[in-house]
């Protein structure tokens, strides 16, 4: 692949695997083993059997009536919020868990922001009967509640993190420091693709099942495997990736990444990370991350907390260095309108995290035979104390 | 040859390091810790430079980070501090601290900095080896710093061969595979990597870190190793009240 990583786990300028020597050798271990296992037919066959009965794929791609007069274009839902679970992050989960057993780990720990990714690794530890330890930000604990008690309903110990921000990037930080302590026994679900080599790569390739289906559904519904454009929101950037993966080689595909502007993207308050960052290292790789001149991080800010995270993943930084795909931004507020939008003319109640990707929908300017695939990458339950607050239902 | 080249040359048991965080307590504590250190008889200093997200240390650590950081310590002001150290301070001094900051210094600028204000080593535990040899070996050894690289019980023999190679000081062993701030006890398994590393004949001495914490530690880590370090314990004391007094009876308590 032409956008892929190469052997020392870079894309470009960006990636690598900056890890402590304590981390190394799980890393390592990693490296030497992911692809030989991931493509093994037998591999193969059981993550296509979960993901099939057990999550629910594939997801449907619907064509969206109402949005596609309004914006003058054939607009595409790619619909990972029907996942079991409730969003994309399923998918990785599944993968890597499958990976852990091969590994012979006993134990699963994990970061989460929005609690997405904590539940669906919570899931997953539940139906392979493994131990799971969820870190999750105080804040984030606070404003994704119903997940925490998922979380725990499903087995999983939830630990806040009350250093820093107290969201993803301490979560992250927390988890890092457990993998040291325990570096034999345990394997770390990262949730994005985010970290060290070769975990931007491995969660790629589980999400790759996006576009992937997206290509062969769109083929039937239109003749067309390719459609114009692409578009999905950028937090640590797994959905978007999952849903670039299959079309990153077709230069036509126009490729729009969305990332969270919070109150604006010149506030102080906002996760806009290509906006507002500057190439450097965060949680082992290189990459684009918001932070001060110094070199300390910042601490982002968005209303959706799988969004708020102050940096991207590699190939992401890769992607945008060198023009292949476009980052935009969208507002809180644009979110939160989009997401109300979602509802009353699809009837589908967007996570706050996929509503930023249909913001952008309004910014676009579209040809009338335009083909767009919008990422609908998580259900909006987790999200409803935020939305009845801000509309006043 | 640097301070700490020297130092090596010259001794090789039971050589005491400390470390604490640059402008922890307070900002300007940073030369007068180090002086007394000295006079207290530490054998060389280890000075962490503070960064927002310090995934390798525990609660101590990353509260003095915090600290310094709130404090307004910054590289620059580090390097302004380190020019006043090096009147009053003799011992070899390495700077430690997480790549991103000296990314966003520029690595050449940072290093030359460094040298400039009597910087012997470097410790930075999330700089790999690959990225070290090919891009910044060549600006440590241009500047006389010496990289030290750490070694855990999982490092492999040939991997721990490969940092003897590339190192030209001393290399860090860590007593576990931990964070910083947890206690030393060496179990049958620990004191057989220690033995295991010794008998490797490498041809740089080795310094234990992590968990050392009081005189029964450190004369044990003594036994295996050339020395060691003692962070967080440290750093617990620059918390409390008049710890400039109190810095002479801990390095005693240390030694014994």
């Amino acid at each position: 692949m032409k956008y892929g990583v190469n052997e020392q786990g870079y894309y470009g300028d960006f990636g690598g695997a900056y890890v402590p020597e304590m981390l190394y050798p799980n890393v390592e271990e990693l490296r030497q083993r992911y692809l030989t296992i991931i493509s093994d037919p037998d591999f193969k066959a059981e993550f296509d059997q979960l993901l099939k009965d057990y999550v629910g794929r594939p997801s449907p791609l619907y064509f969206a009536k109402r949005y596609s007069e309004k914006y003058g274009a054939n607009i595409f839902l790619k619909r990972e919020d029907l996942n079991h679970t409730g969003s994309h992050k399923i998918n990785n989960a599944i993968g890597q868990i499958l990976l852990a057993r091969r590994l012979g780990k006993k134990r699963i720990i994990a970061e989460t922001g929005a609690g997405q990714h904590g539940v669906a690794t919570a899931t997953v530890c539940a139906l392979m009967g493994i131990e799971c330890v969820v870190y999750m930000g105080e804040i984030d604990m606070a404003r994704q509640a119903p997940n925490v008690s998922r979380m725990k309903m499903l087995g999983a110990k939830v630990v806040p993190a009350t250093s820093g921000s107290k969201t993803l990037k301490d979560a992250t930080n927390e988890a890092m420091r457990d993998w040291i302590a325990n570096p034999v026994d345990t394997h770390y679900i990262i949730g994005s693709v985010v970290g060290p080599y070769p975990y931007p790569d491995m969660v790629a390739r589980f999400q790759s099942i996006i576009s992937f289906e997206t290509r062969k559904q769109l083929l039937e519904h239109t003749g067309k495997e390719l459609p114009e454009y692409v578009m999905a929101c950028v937090g640590g950037g797994s959905n978007a990736m999952g849903m670039f993966y299959h079309f990153l080689d077709d230069e036509s595909v126009k490729l729009i990444a969305v990332e969270a502007a919070g109150k604006g993207v010149d506030s102080g308050h906002s996760a806009a990370t290509t906006f507002l960052g500057k190439e450097g290292v965060l949680h082992g790789s290189r990459t684009i991350l918001m932070q001060t001149d110094d070199g300390q991080v910042v601490e982002p800010y968005s209303i959706s907390a799988g969004l708020d995270y102050p940096g991207i993943g590699p190939q992401h930084a890769h992607l945008y260095k060198i023009n292949r795909a476009q980052y935009a931004s969208v507002t809180d507020d644009e979110a939160l309108q989009a997401g109300l939008l979602c509802c009353q003319l699809e009837g589908i109640i967007p996570a706050i995290e996929s509503a930023h990707a249909l913001a952008q929908l309004d910014k676009m300017k579209f040809k009338k035979d335009d083909n767009v695939v919008v990422c609908l990458s998580g259900r909006g339950d987790k999200d409803l104390d935020t939305y009845i607050k801000y509309f006043n239902y | 040859m640097n301070r700490l080249n020297h130092l090596f040359a010259t001794r090789k048991t039971n050589l005491l390091s400390i470390y604490y965080t640059a402008g922890y307590p307070e900002i300007n504590t940073t030369v007068d810790i180090a002086a007394a250190l000295e006079k207290a008889g530490a054998d060389f200093l280890e000075i962490g430079f503070p960064y927002s997200d310090p995934v390798a240390d525990g609660p101590t650590i990353q509260h003095s980070s915090q600290q310094a950081l709130d404090n307004g310590m910054t590289l620059n002001v580090l390097f302004e501090q380190l020019k006043e150290l090096r009147k009053r301070v003799t011992i070899p001094v390495l700077l430690m601290g997480y790549v991103n900051p000296i990314v966003q210094y520029g690595v050449e600028r940072f290093c030359k900095k460094a040298a400039e204000a009597g910087v012997d080593g470097i410790i930075v535990p999330d700089l790999p080896m690959y990225e070290y040899e090919s891009m910044y070996a060549d600006f440590f050894r241009d500047n006389n710093l010496s990289n030290i690289f750490l070694v855990t019980p999982q490092t492999s023999p040939e991997r721990i061969r490969k940092i003897d190679e590339l190192s030209d000081s001393f290399i860090y062993l860590l007593s576990s595979s931990s964070i910083t701030g947890g206690s030393l006890n060496v179990s049958d398994n620990i004191a057989a990597y220690y033995t295991r590393v010794k008998a490797m004949g490498l041809k740089n001495p080795t310094i234990i870190g992590f968990g050392i914490s009081d005189n029964a530690t450190f004369t044990k880590a003594c036994q295996y190793a050339s020395g060691a370090i003692v962070g967080s314990k440290f750093v617990q004391l620059l918390a409390e009240e008049n710890f400039m007094d109190k810095i002479p009876g801990f390095i005693k308590s240390i030694r014994g």
